[in-house]
């Protein structure tokens, strides 16, 4: 195990041995069965499809997840933590890196626990699992993409509250950049590339296309690498904060 | 083992630390005083690889701190100021993950912790979350993960702030056990301390270095260094304070309480005046309560090299 299998260790075990774990669990999945059965109509749709429960997600990585990015760096730096961890033989890299596959594993776990989801659709009708599968590998990449956002709004303070507020916008941007309403600004005299790259950038555009079964290298890329980029700006805040 | 060359940081406008040069070797340890704010931690932080210097370069056995960070960090252990650690760790699963980051596997792991909790003695609390532990005992956690992996090159930030006396001693030995075979850099505000444990002491003020050399030289430089305290039991002949200051090499008496006859004995430029005052004792038959001489006192060399000048007056 390298030292970024270290750190990841570390810090997903830190997630249980505080009330973190439990209250995030708890809170992801009352509200996404919430949302799915009260708002998105599951039962009365009489279709044996999730897309009732996917089509919130965005809308709950929104909140939840900058809840939970918003330690990660302020945190350590906040406690001095960040000293002891830079003066070990580590790498920024391998620093940022670990500390985000844990947080992300970590929804990914709470993603996990959806399945009883999975099991109601499957027993009330015949749904399309490879759907459900691009979906959940979907949701999984956009909840990268909001905790890389999140891990680089977290080294840029040691105030966890700012932290978290600035995620939140700063994700938002992310999804609205796809609604209409938002496109619709631009449609009237920006040129057709610009508002097609202003969609593009958008989460919902990329999750929407893998929610509906269509798993796009193009698409696994956007995330990928959007995860990459936050994760580089992380990096660098950090090198460019480290003495406040 | 450690080598500093003109190092300076800067922070904006302000000079943290101005082209400080100096080296420590195997079996020294090197005091840090100096006022809140002179630049000691930002010293620190850049031996450490924390801080990037502004100019400068740093070495620590051999290797560039900035160039070679990885080989570097793995000789040196380091007590950041307040010794953070990872509160809702225990010290157990702390000084695992630390042992982990710096290689150690399986067995070799279990027994360096195991060693280490022995040297401080956590093994009483090895299994309580450090947020729950007291002052003394968070220090000795964050000290267990700075020998760990038993580095040559030790950097303590104020390791025994905020400790009650017992810890203090008990830290400071720990500091002496381990002197013989490492460089060692602690800071402190404690002046004792660099009696207790240092080899070498090292003033620096207003991001510069003022005095670097042994504790005793730092003392010659105080006023009272080689003064004698003189303590008699009255009634005694009056003149007695114009006696000794009529005294050979001495440079004034002073009356520290006139009824209790005790009085200090400044010396011409820190000359021994022991003898000519044992003498004079002798000659006339004073009943001595109390003779003793004086190193130097340390707070007032610090103080008077540290204000600014208009300040001392």
């Amino acid at each position: 195990m390298g030292r970024v299998g270290v750190i990841f260790k570390r810090e997903l075990v830190g997630y249980f041995a505080t009330p973190i774990a439990a209250v995030f669990i708890i809170i992801f999945l009352m509200l996404a069965g919430a949302f799915t059965f009260y708002l998105g109509d599951f039962f009365a749709r009489g279709q044996s499809d999730l897309i009732p429960f996917f089509d919130f997600h965005p809308w709950l990585y929104l909140v939840l997840i900058p809840a939970l990015a918003m330690r990660l760096w302020a945190e350590e730096r906040r406690g001095g933590t960040i000293e002891l961890l830079f003066t070990l033989p580590v790498t920024l890299w391998e620093a940022v890196v670990g500390k985000f596959l844990a947080a992300w594993c970590f929804t990914g776990i709470a993603l996990t626990l959806t399945f009883p989801m999975w099991v109601t659709v499957n027993i009330l009708g015949e749904p399309d699992n490879g759907v459900i599968l691009a979906s959940y590998l979907g949701s999984f990449l956009m909840a990268g993409g909001f905790m890389a956002i999140g891990s680089c709004m977290s080294a840029l303070t040691k105030n966890q509250v700012i932290a978290f507020v600035i995620s939140v916008v700063v994700g938002l941007g992310f999804i609205l950049s796809g609604f209409a309403m938002v496109l619709d600004l631009f449609s009237g005299w920006a040129p057709q590339f610009v508002v097609e790259l202003i969609s593009s950038f958008s989460f919902l555009t990329h999750f929407n296309a893998l929610s509906r079964g269509v798993v796009d290298l193009r698409d696994l890329v956007y995330f990928l690498s959007l995860i990459g980029f936050w994760l580089f700006a992380t990096a660098l805040v950090l090198e460019w904060k480290k003495a406040e | 083992m450690v080598e500093l060359r003109q190092l300076r940081k800067t922070f904006g406008p302000i000079v943290a630390v101005d082209e400080v040069s100096f080296t420590v070797g195997r079996g020294e340890v090197l005091g840090f005083l100096g006022p809140n704010g002179a630049g000691k931690s930002t010293t620190m932080k850049m031996i450490t690889g924390f801080l990037t210097p502004t100019q400068g370069t740093v070495t620590v056995n051999g290797f560039d701190v900035w160039k070679q960070p990885l080989e570097a960090k793995e000789s040196l252990g380091y007590l950041p100021e307040g010794a953070p650690a990872y509160g809702e760790m225990t010290p157990l699963s702390f000084l695992m993950f630390v042992g982990e980051m710096r290689g150690f596997r399986g067995a070799e792991l279990s027994r360096r912790v195991s060693e280490v909790m022995e040297k401080v003695n956590l093994e009483g609390v090895a299994h309580q979350p450090i947020d729950t532990l007291s002052k003394g005992f968070k220090r000795r956690v964050g000290l267990a993960q700075a020998i760990i992996h038993d580095p040559s090159v030790l950097i303590l930030d104020e390791p025994t702030d905020g400790l009650d006396p017992n810890q203090k001693h008990e830290v400071r030995g720990l500091i002496k056990t381990m002197a013989r075979e490492k460089a060692i850099i602690l800071s402190t505000h404690v002046l004792e301390e660099v009696h207790a444990v240092c080899t070498r002491a090292m003033i620096i003020a207003r991001s510069k270095v003022i005095t670097d050399g042994t504790p005793a030289d730092l003392e010659a430089r105080s006023r009272y260094h080689n003064a004698v305290i003189l303590r008699l039991r009255g009634p005694c002949a009056d003149g007695v304070q114009a006696m000794l200051q009529g005294l050979p090499g001495v440079e004034s008496a002073e009356a520290l309480d006139g009824d209790a006859m005790e009085y200090r004995i400044l010396p011409k430029d820190g000359q021994p005046i022991i003898g000519a005052v044992s003498q004079c004792v002798h000659r006339h038959n004073w009943d001595v309560v109390e003779l003793s001489v004086e190193h130097g006192h340390l707070d007032e060399v610090f103080r008077s090299l540290t204000m600014p000048a208009q300040a001392l007056t």
